[in-house]
């Protein structure tokens, strides 16, 4: 039912997801969805306790704000970068992007 | 008075949700095509949405269906649009690879199932009852008003940093 454990399982879950396709995949635009799950995730945490346990039930929702305006932020860096990267190889998957390998 | 059946309806709507989200999720990370992806990351952003109905903060829920599938969304689908060609083969993913990342993931899941059960979750105290958006509002320009400020400088630095990037790769190349 309804418990703090319900909301904590589905976040840890999508957390999960989001790791696995972070590791596994190598086209960029798939490892930034990724992070997004993961970012989804932690939001949904902070939601939960908020809802359970918190002694002000602002505080989690504005973290949680401030999360997604990071998010936003986040997306746009890495969506300027991505077609910044395929004009130049002329492709997005992550393995070619080895210039700067060490 | 109450109904019987608006509570289990309540509870049936919250399952759906659920499920609607772990769907989108799972098709966000699996299939091959990137369109997939993205669409399976709206379905699953939208049933995050519906969670946060169901925790008790319209706001929030708003606020995660306007700026997720409003605006982060819509910017990968455009991002996909100007990249890749959408029918050129995508290379085959390598076995050791998916092996070892499935590993990690689960092995990170498990760690943090026990932690989940284990711990003994005990409720503040004293508990605010203040749900309002007043509230969120009035914390935000007064206890968090230096973090709502640099919060605000990090977004207008990232636009004109992603303007930059992208304006400039197309002159140098």
């Amino acid at each position: 039912m309804n418990t703090l454990e319900t909301y904590l399982v589905v976040a840890a879950v999508l957390f999960c997801l989001g790791l696995l396709g972070v590791l596994q995949r190598r086209n960029l635009i798939g490892i930034l969805i990724s992070i997004e799950l993961m970012l989804n995730g932690a939001n949904i945490n902070f939601m939960a306790f908020n809802r359970f346990l918190a002694p002000e039930p602002a505080v989690g929702q504005i973290i949680a704000l401030f999360v997604m305006g990071l998010a936003a932020a986040e997306a746009a860096i890495g969506l300027s970068i991505i077609l910044a990267l395929f004009r130049r190889l002329h492709s997005i998957n992550i393995e070619r992007a080895q210039r700067l390998r060490g | 008075m109450s109904f019987p059946g608006v509570e289990n309806l309540a509870q049936m709507a919250f399952w759906v949700t659920l499920g609607f989200t772990l769907t989108g999720a799972f098709i966000a990370v699996f299939p091959r095509n990137i369109l997939y992806n993205v669409l399976g990351l709206s379905l699953c952003l939208a049933g995050i949405g519906g969670i946060y109905l169901c925790l008790g903060s319209f706001f929030i829920a708003l606020m995660q269906w306007l700026i997720y599938i409003g605006a982060i969304t819509i910017a990968i689908v455009f991002a996909i649009m100007l990249s890749r060609p959408l029918y050129t083969a995508v290379p085959e993913r390598k076995v050791p690879k998916v092996a070892l990342a499935t590993a990690a993931g689960a092995v990170f899941l498990v760690a943090v199932l026990g932690v989940i059960f284990k711990t003994n979750w005990k409720p503040a105290v004293e508990r605010g009852k203040d749900w309002s958006v007043a509230a969120i509002g009035h914390l935000l320009l007064t206890r968090y008003d230096l973090v709502f400020e640099v919060i605000s400088l990090v977004l207008l630095v990232a636009i004109i940093g992603a303007i930059v990037t992208a304006g400039y790769s197309r002159r140098l190349s």
